[in-house]
């Protein structure tokens, strides 16, 4: 297990750093952060000035290791729009995102492996239909739109649940919904394939020969290893619904880090949006390290194989 | 349990010929999705045949009129929007960018993943490793946070939408790519091939990739609706292909203004996204479940 964590996060450290050197030079080479900071009213020597005060007419590799240099100690430069650190924006900003982050993962866990499971005991049945459709629909909803037309629904035409805000826990139902919705197809698909998989396998028919009870087979043998490829997938959504969060956000004006980012983006803040990219580049990673070491340790064939 | 059998026999039989088509027009979910998709495809080949309108003509004398079902004329069957323009003409124009955003941006990330992953799992080795740890870096870029920061910071054009899009989404191609090369370049025809004295371009021309071919398809369909929602996303958000296009994503932004009384002007172009993200999903698994059943 030492050896293979070891490999494990060496490989997540050289991703990390391949993955910030590419955000932060698409970021460098998409905008222009001079004229960012002077307008578009500046003259070229006004311009000239402030690349060479922020060592911008330097190479891109320089530019680079100094800007990793200030993050991993936390400093991510100055926010061009509110002139605060963008470390104190992000930071304060984040309670937002991770709350609808994680009761997103949690909705979309309890709705699509009870689903799952339930679909793939009775394979093709009016249920396993149903959860088919509604992952099948959850693919093709833009969550934006689905968004809007639950404030419609909710907000307008019968006014229960706040449109916009996040003062208290009813503000978060909806975004909740829509976040947790896009990721239910594919947690839903995968807990229903694997259920199959694993109910026709030798090892539960053994355990139903020895007079085991239905509900301890299937809690106690199937679904536990059924569900070890579903918890990396969960992972992998949560990182995806982090970053999706700027759409949920924007739609239902929650100023979490998504909507930060919508902001900053507008207003061409590019010390934001480069520190953006790299915390939820961060969370990712992280967040996939966490469960290869959970699945590692579920599963010993990972380890030794 | 006899009718099950029966129907598993003729589903491990060939992956194409008679057998394929029959299947094919077996499958429900195929058959709706593909009449769906020849539909929008028809609207957008032949829009400026089924409206006299031109989606950019502004009347403000005419503005957010309703639909048809809401009390409106069939002068403007979809109504009009807040600048007078008829509602039905911008929806038919909208397809075309719908479309051309999906299959362009299909084909760039096609093509870098499929090449990509193809040499990855036909060489393997230190190729191998190196695309494995590209795929892992793209993976851990947020797609639809990366495509639009670099959107807005370059300004939303078609073309840069299209080229973002393509130089972000091709990571599923390449992991799909290498399996299943890994899964047919050891198998005896690729060996033939090679003893022959077959080059490598030629093996991965004429032998590989049209063994692959099938679930290739099955990528490069859902990627192509996976773009279609982004430009959508994007230009939902303001930071995608610029007004007035009739972009889809963009008309609901502008009809998000109106939601308390309007919503139509939400609703409608947002349907028209659903359906055909849903159709070109369900042609995507349909064509799965047709060329392995086994694979769901």
């Amino acid at each position: 297990m030492g050896g293979y964590l070891a490999k494990r996060a060496l490989l997540a450290l050289a991703v990390a750093v391949t993955v910030s050197l590419v955000n932060f030079t698409m970021v460098l080479l998409s905008g222009d952060i001079a004229v960012s900071i002077a307008g578009p009213t500046a003259t070229y020597e006004q311009l000239e000035r402030i690349r060479r005060d922020l060592g911008l007419d330097q190479p891109i590799v320089v530019q680079y290791l100094r800007w990793l240099g200030n993050a991993v100690r936390g400093d991510f430069g100055d926010s061009l729009f509110y002139r605060t650190p963008v470390a104190d924006l992000i930071l304060e900003r984040l309670p937002v995102t991770l709350t609808l982050g994680i009761s997103a993962i949690v909705f979309t866990i309890l709705v699509a492996i009870p689903l799952g499971v339930v679909a793939a005991l009775r394979p093709n049945s009016w249920i396993d239909r149903a959860a088919l459709s509604l992952a099948v629909a959850g693919q093709a909803m833009p969550s934006f739109w689905f968004g809007l037309m639950l404030i419609v629904l909710f907000s307008v035409m019968f006014p229960i649940l706040p449109p916009s805000g996040a003062e208290s826990w009813e503000y978060f139902i909806m975004p909740t919904v829509v976040l947790g919705y896009s990721a239910m197809p594919a947690v839903m698909r995968l807990t229903r394939s694997g259920m199959i998989e694993v109910l026709t396998s030798d090892y539960i028919r053994t355990a139903y020969a020895k007079g085991l009870r239905h509900f301890k087979v299937l809690f106690k043998h199937a679904l536990r290893n059924a569900v070890i490829p579903v918890v990396s997938l969960a992972a992998v959504q949560f990182g995806y619904m982090l970053a999706g969060s700027i759409i949920v956000e924007s739609i239902f004006a929650l100023h979490g880090t998504g909507f930060l980012a919508w902001e900053a983006m507008k207003t061409a803040d590019l010390p934001v949006v480069q520190a953006i990219l790299f915390v939820f580049s961060l969370f990712y990673i992280v967040l996939t390290f966490l469960s290869d070491m959970l699945n590692a340790w579920l599963d010993p064939r990972i380890r030794i194989g | 349990m006899t009718v099950q059998v029966a129907n598993a026999a003729p589903a491990t039989a060939a992956k194409s010929g008679p057998g394929f088509w029959r299947r094919a027009w077996r499958h429900r979910g195929l058959m709706i999705g593909l009449t769906i998709v020849a539909v929008v495809v028809a609207i957008a080949i032949l829009a400026p045949f089924l409206t006299g309108k031109d989606p950019y003509y502004q009347d403000l004398l005419k503005r957010l009129k309703p639909p048809v079902w809401g009390g409106g004329s069939w002068d403007n069957p979809l109504g009009t929007d807040n600048l007078g323009r008829d509602y039905l003409t911008r929806l038919l124009y909208g397809s075309r960018i719908s479309l051309l955003i999906g299959i362009a941006a299909a084909l760039v990330a096609g093509l870098i993943g499929t090449v990509l992953g193809i040499t990855a799992g036909y060489f393997g080795g230190r190729i191998d490793l190196a695309v494995t740890f590209l795929i892992s870096v793209r993976l851990s870029m947020p797609v639809v946070l990366a495509a639009l920061a670099v959107v807005s910071l370059i300004g939303g054009s078609l073309v840069v939408v299209i080229a973002v899009i393509g130089f972000l989404n091709w990571d599923r191609f390449a992991v799909v790519m290498r399996s299943a090369t890994l899964q047919v370049r050891d198998l005896d025809y690729v060996t033939a091939a090679r003893s022959v004295g077959c080059s490598n371009t030629r093996i991965l021309l004429t032998e590989i990739l049209p063994n692959i071919a099938s679930q290739l398809i099955v990528v490069a369909t859902l990627e192509m609706a996976h773009a279609i929602l982004l430009e959508a996303a994007l230009s939902f958000l303001g930071l995608g292909v610029k007004p007035p296009l009739p972009s889809w994503g963009l008309m609901v932004a502008e009809g998000k203004n109106h939601l308390l009384f309007e919503p139509w002007l939400v609703a409608i172009p947002g349907s028209a996204l659903f359906l055909l993200l849903l159709a070109i999903n369900l042609v995507g698994d349909g064509v799965r479940d047709v060329t392995a059943p086994d694979g769901r």
